[in-house]
């Protein structure tokens, strides 16, 4: 067997309780060791990335039992371009973690850091329903301890809020999978695959409300409107850099729902006839339109970057509910793009709020405000999808995808009027926390003082040069997935084509021993 | 049997649902309890009611039997939904103890420098 499938899980699962029971009290070799460790994940995800390019379906029998009686992991091109993903946005945000000295505020950052990471690729990797409930919650208890770290009364009652809806989320999880635990007696998602196309027509609604419960579920997930609720003030109050990682879990969901309905439940089977289509897709649509009012009404950067974060979900999510190829090699390429997208301006409102406070109103000029501006001025750009960046690409795939569909004209009003309320939302923020910051200052004294000053304490970051630097490293990727717009968008259609093909998944899950 | 196991599920559901919308965080989480004890009898029941039968297949004769996995299953729920039980206890009672009050939402504190409430 390829033992590199299981190696993005056990990396973090080892290194994870080392740090804790270890590195306790050195937050110097945390630091070294946490780094190395994504360092670490990052070759591993190039390493099976590269193994599932070629477009084999490789299968990791744990303990080595047999397909549909024990759990597998299972690499597909997706797996692998997610768990990419996960280990190229976790380096930027830990080094701008160590940076910042958010790692520093409270207790077990990097511990919990890891765990996430291994919750995070292990839904990617697992080929078993209930592994992935597992999974989810790996990364959901890691996610409480960081989404509540450095402590605080608002930040607590936002996590008390984030994980009873999350607790509800995963009961929910539970009903679906028990529901149709009992209807098609397997949990093994290729075994369910096959299970559920041979079910006779008229035994199908308990199917159906299986199916539907888990849809909920990974809406929950993907903050889909009307279950998106917990996502802004959850991510506004959480540590800013953690938000950024957080990034890649709405993902999780959107994920998710693409491995379960392409598998087993697509638009061919007829028990789960129109589910996508004529739930998610209006779903999608008003969820874009919601995040964007939300970034033009938003009183805090972090809310407005948490806004903006749903708002991409729904252009992410309409593409995934077209349900052909096209539409999904066009969201797989909008998710690398919004992922790495949302965390930049996660990241820069980081940066903001310790300067100045988050508050979208002009205050008194910030230390390296001028790079700090361009920076929001690169992210803005990316996330509203303008030229050059690869915002501009996604949506321009998004929309061409959408032209045949039977709903497109509603698409399109959408997505372009959407984007350009974002513009004019990430506008009216950059005006007011950067320009008109210059009028409030006329006193030339304090002027001085305030320069004085500023040069006395020139960031509140510990190491400023580092973290800006992991901020242009996402920016960088953002330009990379620009420049290489080509090779990327063709991997991503060669893997919308294996997703479509779901019987060789299904042969190489239960082919040898089936 | 199942009208008696259905109606458990049901009551305990309901029971958490109401307890849920409750705006204080006590009554909450004990509504999240009650909802994690009626999926657990709920998972149980996925493997279809049996009464007296072994969770084990017997080798030498063809007897009734009892699907285990769901009782696996039951098992890693229960033990998810204790550990995360005891997480959001943690949680809201550092949360009380530094906010004064033990209000789910987050009104009254929504000045314009915290991100504050859902809008």
């Amino acid at each position: 067997m390829n033992h590199w499938i299981v190696a993005p899980i056990v990396l973090p699962a080892i290194l994870a309780p080392f740090i804790i029971m270890v590195l306790r009290y050195h937050l110097d070799l945390q630091r070294i060791f946490s780094v190395a460790g994504v360092v670490g994940l990052l070759g591993i995800a190039l390493t099976i990335t590269a193994q599932a390019a070629g477009g084999d379906i490789l299968v990791y029998e744990l303990g080595n039992w047999p397909a549909p009686f024990g759990i597998v992991l299972v690499l597909d091109r997706l797996s692998a371009m997610m768990v990419l993903l996960t280990a190229l946005l976790a380096l930027p945000i830990v080094l701008y973690a160590i940076a910042s000295g958010w790692d520093d505020r409270g207790k077990h950052f990097h511990a919990l850091f890891h765990f996430q990471l291994m919750g995070v690729c292990g839904a990617f990797l697992t080929g078993d329903a209930f592994n992935l409930f597992v999974f989810f919650e790996v990364l959901l208890i890691a996610s409480y301890g960081l989404m509540t770290h450095g402590g605080g009364a608002t930040r607590l009652k936002a996590g008390v809020q984030y994980v009873a809806y999350n607790l509800l989320g995963s009961t929910l999880f539970l009903f679906a999978l028990g529901t149709l635990y009992a209807v098609t007696g397997t949990l093994n998602m290729a075994d369910m695959a096959v299970r559920v196309a041979e079910l006779p027509a008229e035994d199908t609604a308990l199917l159906r409300v299986g199916a539907v419960l888990l849809l909920l579920v990974f809406c929950i997930k993907a903050a889909v409107l009307p279950l998106h609720f917990w996502l802004p003030a959850s991510y506004a109050n959480a540590p800013l850099p953690v938000a950024a990682l957080f990034a890649i879990m709405t993902k999780v969901g959107a994920y998710s729902i693409l491995r379960m309905y392409t598998l087993g439940f697509g638009p061919e089977v007829e028990a789960t006839q129109g589910l996508v289509g004529s739930w998610l897709q209006p779903a999608a649509l008003v969820t874009l339109a919601i995040g964007t009012i939300g970034i033009l009404g938003a009183q805090h950067i972090a809310r407005m970057v948490a806004f903006c974060a749903i708002a991409s979900m729904g252009t992410l999510l309409i593409a995934i509910s077209l349900f052909t190829e096209t539409a999904t090699a066009a969201a797989l390429y909008y998710i690398y793009h919004s992922t790495l997208a949302t965390a930049l301006l996660f990241l820069i409102a980081d940066m903001v709020v310790e300067r100045r406070g988050g508050s979208i109103a002009p205050t008194a000029p910030m230390p390296q405000g001028g790079l700090i501006s361009s920076l929001f001025f690169v992210g803005a750009i990316a996330l509203a999808g303008m030229p050059p960046l690869s915002g501009f690409i996604g949506k321009l795939l998004v929309l061409d995808a959408a032209r045949d569909a039977p709903d497109a004209n509603a698409i399109w009003a959408v997505v372009l009027i959407g984007s350009f309320v974002t513009i004019v939302g990430l506008a009216r923020a950059g005006t007011l926390i950067f320009w008109k910051s210059h009028d409030i200052q006329h006193n030339p004294a304090t002027d001085l003082e305030k320069e004085e000053e500023a040069l006395a304490n020139p960031a509140p970051e510990p190491h400023p040069g580092l973290a800006f630097t992991s901020v242009f490293a996402a920016v960088l990727g953002l330009v990379l997935l620009t420049l290489f717009a080509g090779p990327a968008l063709k991997y991503a259609s060669n893997t919308a084509e294996q997703l479509f093909t779901p019987e060789n998944y299904i042969a190489a899950v239960l082919g040898e021993n089936g | 049997m199942e009208a008696l196991v259905a109606s458990a599920v049901g009551v305990m559901t309901a029971a958490g649902i109401f307890l849920i919308l409750r705006r204080r965080t006590f009554p909450v989480i004990l509504g999240l309890s009650l909802l994690t004890y009626a999926v657990n009898v709920f998972l149980f029941a996925t493997g279809r009611l049996a009464l007296d039968a072994p969770a084990v297949l017997n080798k030498y004769k063809d007897v009734p039997y009892t699907d285990p996995l769901p009782q696996a299953l039951v098992l890693t729920a229960i033990v998810i939904s204790f550990g995360m039980t005891a997480v959001i206890v943690m949680i809201a009672l550092s949360a009380y103890l530094s906010a004064k009050d033990d209000h789910i939402d987050m009104r009254g504190q929504n000045n314009t420098d915290a991100p504050g409430e859902d809008a």
